[in-house]
């Protein structure tokens, strides 16, 4: 049952508002009530703002805009929208309620916002982690893979059963960057580990992720990394009681510094704030931004106590290697699953090879998904 | 690649009795609705009110106790006004039950609007003194949360209320034949109401399990259709409360087999094994033979008639 409502930090006018959306009436009011020289962003999230992760995070770049711009920018988000034919109902409303720019958070609604943004020229569209543009639709996403790398490194020393458990969400590109960056890192440090994945089909799902999770635990996995958005997974870890944990897309700090000991943060606020800026300069373009630990875009949290010393301070190195540039997670040799070389000596990954990654590295098992 | 040995076959039996307590619970609550002739097609809107109340009773109380406590009484609740609808109002029971669903959905997810992402407290386990140290038994079946044996013992207690007590003698004869209760003097409507809150109740105590032990969070749309496998598993159960067990277990072990497989490693697509649970259930219940429903199952009651 999806529930779609719009809510902006006006509070009670725009909750009269929202009652009234849906009626032609109300959407002539609403269409006229914002006035022209404030500028209007929306957001379209996946999850609800309080799931701890991804959305959580696009949410607090949100409230950064608001903070920055002050009464000259007015926010609107709609929060858990499945991806699908209502994205594209939800954009749509979000036009016809004034918005200038609006930010589709989430892989699943490339489609939609490609052909909302083909209704509405006006309007500029900034869609994360897809692949398709137009000449008023930009995309932007951050190089998760990165913070992987420094999560597969701990987690490959801190593994005593050798097996990582890993809960994917769906098979696409940014994931199995993500499994295979892990993958290499902790091999790296610890050529007995294993990993064993397990797809859950769906961004949040707090009830299947803890299943996963628990599944995973269960056959000897002492470290879970996961590619899902809640706080699930790592409330079964800590009921396990001797499980690590990663934070994904937020800090997921309350969990720290056990089970959770370090953890992979979206900071999307400088970018959200730049772009509303260009669009009151009227300089906004299409673009394709796709940035790391380097750009700030991609943080990791901190690395708690409970991780020795000389695996903190080697995991910072690397780090400092990423963020000067220096070191690319994805550098040869690397060897595909089926045998089949991918990157000779001293290579490192194109973007092109990194946006449609659909094989696994050497070393792990099992099959993706098609 | 495929590593059987990782599964370990005494935690898997663990968890299936874990991941088939909300369906137990729901289902067991529907039995005794059915047995007394209703229908309710509300189990899964009662589930998730149930859900969302115990959530918010816990998360303000500080108490697990009173969390179940209020979920129970906030799916019987919900339930009363299905029985007030269909047994006073005569409203027809398959409209009014899907109606329930829809209007829990709804109504859970306004309730729990302001406790998603919040931590529930962790509600212990409770081992059996000596006999969860029985090698493999032990760990299997008296290493759980209260939760599950209070799921076995409503069984226990609803088979032996239906079989060898008076009141349940009542409460079957109303659902065979309720003209004929009534002319032997029963309250049709009262104890169609009666059975019709504990329906609710049981149901309401399935959620709370979902969004206090097992997930254990609260968030929209946690039940997943739980509601309507537990309806599916009284008609596979012929409306008998050891085989409801049975079957609420089959489809645990499944669900938990399935991810099971797939975290070893198994090279069977994954949308062939989330189907399995689902598959399972159709299958077991064109195969089976189903028993013979209440005889005056779904139809309603009025003195005059």
């Amino acid at each position: 049952m999806p529930r779609v409502e719009a809510l902006t930090t006006k509070g009670m006018k725009m909750k009269f508002k929202k009652l009234l959306a849906g009626t032609g009436i109300a959407l002539a009011l609403a269409t006229g009530a914002f006035a022209q020289d404030k500028t209007t962003v929306g957001f379209v999230y996946v999850g609800p703002v309080g799931d701890g992760g991804w959305t959580y995070e696009h949410d607090k770049g949100r409230q950064a805009v608001e903070a920055h711009f002050g009464d000259a920018v007015e926010t609107v988000f709609v929060e858990s929208v499945p991806e699908g034919p209502d994205a594209e109902r939800v954009i749509t409303q979000m036009v016809l309620q004034g918005a200038d720019l609006i930010f589709t958070t989430s892989f699943g609604y490339m489609d939609a916002t490609i052909n909302v943004a083909e209704r509405f020229p006006d309007v500029k569209f900034e869609h994360a982690t897809g692949y398709k543009t137009a000449d008023n639709v930009a995309i932007y996403n951050a190089r998760f893979y990165e913070g992987r790398a420094i999560q597969g490194h701990i987690a490959g020393q801190m593994t005593e059963s050798n097996i990582v458990g890993y809960i994917g969400s769906y098979p696409i590109p940014e994931v199995i960057q993500g499994i295979n960056s892990a993958f290499i890192h902790a091999r790296e440090v610890n050529p007995d580990v294993e990993f064993r994945v397990v797809w859950a089909y769906t961004w949040f799902d707090p009830a299947k992720e803890a299943e996963a999770a628990t599944v995973l635990i269960e056959q000897g996995a002492d470290v879970i990394l996961q590619h899902t958005d809640s706080t699930a997974p790592q409330a079964a870890a800590q009921a396990a009681g001797n499980v690590v944990t990663f934070g994904q897309a937020s800090d997921m700090s309350e969990f720290a510094p056990f089970p959770r000991v370090s953890s992979i943060i979206d900071d999307w606020a400088p970018y959200y704030i730049a772009r509303t800026q260009a669009v009151i300069d009227g300089t906004w373009e299409s673009t394709d931004t796709w940035d790391g630990i380097p750009e700030g875009m991609v943080s990791i949290g901190e690395i708690t106590e409970a991780v020795p010393a000389e695996v903190k301070a080697s995991a910072e190195a690397m780090i400092a290697a990423i963020r000067a540039g220096e070191y690319h997670p994805f550098t040869g040799p690397l060897t595909r699953q089926d045998g089949s070389v991918w990157l000779a000596e001293g290579e490192t990954a194109s973007d092109g090879d990194l946006l449609g990654m659909n094989f696994y590295v050497e070393g792990l098992t099992g099959d993706i998904p098609q | 690649m495929m590593d059987l040995s990782a599964i370990n076959p005494i935690l898997l039996l663990a968890s299936l009795m874990v991941a088939a307590t909300p369906i137990l619970l729901a289902a067991i609550g529907e039995l005794v609705v059915e047995r007394a002739g209703v229908l309710n097609l509300g189990v899964e809107g009662m589930m998730i009110t149930g859900a969302v109340c115990g959530f918010i009773v816990t998360i303000n109380a500080g108490s697990p106790l009173l969390g179940f406590a209020g979920a129970a009484l906030g799916g019987a609740l919900l339930a009363l006004v299905f029985g007030v609808l269909t047994q006073v109002l005569l409203s027809n029971q398959v409209a009014t039950g899907l109606a329930l669903t829809l209007f829990g959905l709804g109504f859970a997810a306004l309730l729990g609007q302001g406790y998603i992402g919040i931590k529930a407290p962790v509600i212990p386990k409770w081992p059996v003194p000596v006999l969860s140290d029985i090698p493999v038994i032990g760990p299997i079946l008296f290493n759980h949360d209260p939760v599950v044996y209070l799921g076995i013992a409503i069984i226990a207690s609803v088979w032996a209320f239906l079989g060898y007590s008076r009141a349940g003698l009542i409460l079957r004869a109303v659902g065979e034949n309720h003209d004929a209760a009534h002319a032997l003097g029963y309250h049709v409507i009262r104890v169609r109401l009666l059975a019709i809150m504990f329906g609710g109740a049981c149901a309401g105590l399935g959620g709370a399990y979902l969004s206090l032990v097992r997930v254990p969070q609260w968030t929209e749309g946690l039940t997943a259709g739980a509601g309507w496998i537990a309806l599916a598993i009284v008609v596979f159960a012929s409306w008998r409360p050891w085989r409801l067990l049975l079957g609420a277990y089959l489809f645990g072990g499944v669900t938990v087999l399935q991810l099971n497989l797939q975290a070893a490693g198994m090279a069977i697509p994954v949308a062939y094994l989330s189907m399995a649970p689902y598959l399972a259930t159709i299958l077991v219940l064109v195969m089976m033979r189903a028993g013979r429903a209440p005889g005056s199952l779904a139809q309603s009651f009025h003195a005059s008639r």
